[in-house]
């Protein structure tokens, strides 16, 4: 009798019109579902941008950081593995070396502005392989300034 | 010549301004000579800003360095085929070319619909002239290509030495036709919406645009690409920079869009989906456009320092609250006229195919500005890298390239288990024998790979059973030998067979990505001359430096003052494979600061790779030599204090020897990337299918014309 009953309402519901409510709802759900997960792990993956000052005041070992600054001049040594340099914050002051291995992008100089994801290991930081970027030099120079213009 | 390209600029902006009234005053009080005007003022257009172009080309190439563009990216130098790219190498050209290849685009897309759909044309002339009107707004008010400086200097600073490169060349062109092409099937979207006609007709004129679109966007993507493998010295094609993001995002939306026009035209389904995903694309080139000049993002290919970014917020707005607003008031228009039969046909294949790829896009989307979100919602900035893009990705990659081969061969409507066997039986058949062969010849390493390898295997079985049934079903109707008959076929259906050789192009694309990922090995080592380092299977031993200087000898010919390189032996199992030539550029900075000799070589320092390319395996090589040794600096050092300017070279030329008679160690970074080449190649087939399938047919006129006597007798017959 029971069973009757079930079978009898689920045939019911089951017209045309609303199996495809259902089905929305069910595609609906899922892509909800995925989009948390997505909107999740971006936050637990992702490294937050510090200078340095904010990093050594913040870092806790085994976490990733991105690290942005300037290099220090004179700080770069090559070592057998890398190289070896400090990043400076941009308006001076405190400063952190690093040990990084990996590809050297070709903009790379002292004094240039660096982005590189580091780790705290001990008591040093050791950037990721291959994650130093070189923000470009400003050979795109914006139009200059008034008095060197006619127009 | 300044005062022409400006004139120019000034009265774009007036004929800009002209044809928006012209075209909205045309079609809202019914006076089509209004709208014909509007069009012919995009004509006006085109002429006016190829001359503006031309204007700012001839000052590039005369060295006319009054003008601060061609001083801040050009020198004499620069080589004469670099100085002609160099136009669109600072932030202002490049808003010149956008808009130039606008107003062509634009007047080509105009001109092939003047006789029909003359409201929604209309409206489309106005939302085009809107855009050209609004860069050719910034060119006036915030960065003038034709800005100049009284006295001229005499030297320019140069062309960066980065995109020193052959594709510089063709790569912007392509990847802003690619961009401004996006714009055509929006502009006509939006226009089809306000004349309240959204059937299938506005989507057939611009289906031919959105496939120029996609294509040009995707050769600029893949030549970008290609420039990031050979130029940058990091040997590898995609980082999942936010630029290169920005451009996949409307490549990805503008690929959904081509696969779903398909089933408005043939079921009437999906008329919400089209016209959004049209909207979406054109919004995600604006914003791919944005992001390179707002400075909003970290990446290498920004424009340093730029201003643009309130204009383009503000535009980027007024889209997205058009586009949504446009969507919903007139959302009764766009109700389907079928309903989807079942789960198991092409119409949920394609749907299928467009979910994953608008979930890819929103993955891209999210990681690219999730430095923005998370700033606005924990107030730090933080960003994802590549590892997170490729949990999600390579999954829906791999969806995607299956997809791709069951699309052509799923019956429409409503697949039954005898035709899917009759379909499926040979393609799987053929992935599973890739399977059981790449497994026993010890392919392991990768489940990734190995998934993408039998899946484009499933896409070369089902797209090659379609052609062999065609080229076998014509040849029997029509008594033609086989290659008659495969060649028949594609010219009678091209956009078929030209779109089922783009499946091909990608699946072979993909593998080239799947097994270059995968099984590449890279070392970075530091050698003397005589010493050698493994990479995979091979040797790499350093022969001997080399150097050359000044401009002239540039072996690579973009112009460095100091050239300094390896000779290098590539050899497999004590085999002779290749001899390899990889080396540094050094350019002039033009900075005095750095001394007479020192600002010659004090420029962006510039590797110049050397491979090995082959269908199985690339093998690439760069230096990175050391020249701040004492002995080297100290050459420089003596020289700044000694040597006039115009004998810097000397220092260079005895640097030069020195660095010859006693190499220092220098930084090698060596990688052995299998089946690269096949990355190319797939892009070629790409290329080719879809050169195959926009190629317009000769019987195509005869064709439109009896589809319109058929559509007529069928509104005949309705009103009957």
């Amino acid at each position: 009798m029971a069973r009757g009953l079930w079978t009898f309402a689920i045939l019911v519901s089951m017209n045309p019109a609303r199996k495809r409510t259902v089905r929305l709802v069910v595609a609906l759900s899922a892509a909800v579902l995925l989009a948390s997960a997505l909107i999740y792990t971006s936050f637990s993956a992702a490294s937050p941008a510090l200078s340095p000052t904010q990093l050594l005041r913040q870092a806790q070992p085994g976490r990733s950081y991105q690290l942005t600054g300037t290099v220090v001049d004179g700080s770069v040594r090559h070592e057998p593995n890398g190289i070896d340099f400090s990043v400076a914050d941009r308006a001076g002051g405190k400063t952190i070396p690093l040990s990084y291995t990996g590809t050297v992008p070709d903009p790379f100089r002292e004094g240039r502005e660096v982005i590189v994801t580091v780790q705290k290991q001990g008591g040093r930081y050791v950037g990721e392989r291959n994650s130093l970027i070189t923000k470009c030099p400003s050979k795109y120079k914006t139009a200059p300034s008034g008095e060197k213009q006619n127009y | 010549m300044a005062d022409l390209g400006r004139i120019c600029l000034l009265l774009a902006l007036v004929v800009c301004a002209y044809g928006i009234f012209a075209a909205i005053y045309g079609v809202r009080k019914g006076r089509p000579e209004y709208s014909a005007s509007a069009r012919r003022s995009v004509y006006a257009l085109a002429i006016i800003l190829t001359t503006a172009m031309a204007v700012l080309e001839i000052a590039f190439l005369r060295n006319d360095f009054a003008f601060n563009t061609v001083a801040d990216t050009s020198s004499r130098t620069t080589p004469t085929f670099y100085r002609a790219a160099a136009v669109w190498s600072s932030q202002e050209g490049s808003l010149l070319l956008w808009a130039w290849l606008l107003s062509l685009w634009s007047s080509l897309a105009l001109f092939l619909v003047r006789k029909r759909m003359r409201d929604v044309a209309a409206y489309a002339t106005a939302v085009l002239l809107g855009f050209a009107g609004f860069f050719v707004s910034l060119m006036i008010f915030y960065a003038t290509p034709f800005a100049t400086t009284s006295p001229a200097p005499a030297e320019g600073v140069g062309l960066d030495p980065l995109l020193r490169f052959p594709t510089m060349m063709i790569h912007p062109p392509m990847l802003y036709s690619g961009y401004t092409l996006c714009t055509i099937p929006l502009a006509f979207g939006v226009g089809a919406l306000l004349a309240r006609r959204v059937d299938a007709d506005w989507i057939r004129a611009i289906r031919r645009f959105a496939f120029a679109a996609w294509l040009f966007l995707g050769i600029g993507i893949l030549l970008g690409a290609r420039w990031s493998y050979s130029e940058l010295g990091w040997g590898g094609y995609w980082g999942w920079d936010a630029v290169e993001n920005a451009s996949l995002m409307p490549w990805l939306t503008g690929t959904a869009f081509l696969h779903s026009l398909m089933i408005q035209e043939k079921r009437g389904m999906l008329k919400v989906w089209n016209v959004s995903l049209v909207l979406a694309t054109g919004t995600l080139a604006i914003m791919g456009t944005f992001l390179v000049r707002s400075g909003v993002l970290n990446s290498i290919h920004a424009f340093g320092g730029a201003t643009l970014g309130v204009p383009f917020v503000v535009l980027i707005g007024v889209l997205i609250a058009g586009s949504i607003y446009l969507v919903v008031s007139r959302r009764e228009l766009l109700r389907s006229e079928h309903r989807l039969d079942s789960l198991l046909s092409r119409e949920s294949a394609f749907l299928a195919n467009n979910l994953v790829l608008v979930a890819l896009c929103f993955v891209i989307f999210w990681g690219t500005y999730f430095p923005l979100i998370s700033e606005a919602l924990t107030g730090t900035e933080a960003s994802v890298g590549p590892p997170w893009f490729d949990r999600y990705t390579v999954p829906l990659a791999l969806i995607l390239v299956l997809l791709s081969g069951i699309g052509p061969v799923i019956a429409w409507r409503r697949a039954t288990l005898a035709n899917a066997r009759r379909n499926f039986f040979a393609p799987v058949a053929f992935a599973l024998v890739t399977l059981v062969a790449l497994l026993l010849s010890g392919v392991t390493q990768s489940a990734f790979a190995l998934a993408m390898f039998c899946c484009a295997a499933f896409v070369l079985g089902s797209v090659g059973q379609e052609f062999f049934r065609g080229t076998r079903a014509r040849g029997a109707i029509a008594g033609e030998p086989a290659p008659v008959a495969l060649i028949a076929l594609v010219r009678r259906n091209r956009r078929r067979y030209g779109g089922y050789i783009v499946h091909i192009g990608i699946a072979v694309l993909f593998v080239g990505v799947a097994a270059s990922s995968s099984f590449q090995h890279a070392v970075e080592d530091r050698l003397s001359p005589g010493g050698s380092a493994r990479v995979g299977a091979y040797t790499v031993r350093y022969v001997r430096p080399t150097a050359s200087i000044t401009p002239k000898n540039d072996s690579a010919h973009t112009g460095s003052t100091l050239n300094l390189g390896a000779v290098l032996d590539v050899s497999k199992h004590g085999r002779h494979v290749a001899t390899l030539r990889p080396s540094e550029g050094f350019y002039d900075s033009g900075e005095p600061a750095q001394g007479t000799v020192g600002h010659l070589i004090g420029g962006q320092a510039v590797s110049h790779i050397s491979m090995s390319a082959g269908l199985t395996r690339d093998v690439w090589t760069a230096i990175a030599p050391d020249i701040s040794t004492p002995t080297l600096q100290r050459i420089v050092t003596i020289g700044n204090k000694t040597l006039a300017p115009e004998d810097g070279l000397v220092a260079i030329g005895v640097l030069a020897r020195e660095y010859l008679r006693d190499p220092p160690a220098a930084q090698f970074h060596l990688i052995v990337s299998p089946l690269v080449m096949w990355i190319w190649i797939g892009g070629l087939i790409v290329f080719g299918g879809g050169l195959i399938a926009i190629w317009p047919a000769p019987s195509a006129v005869r064709r439109r014309v009896a589809m319109r006597a058929r559509s007529r007798a069928t509104r005949g017959l309705a009103r009957a």
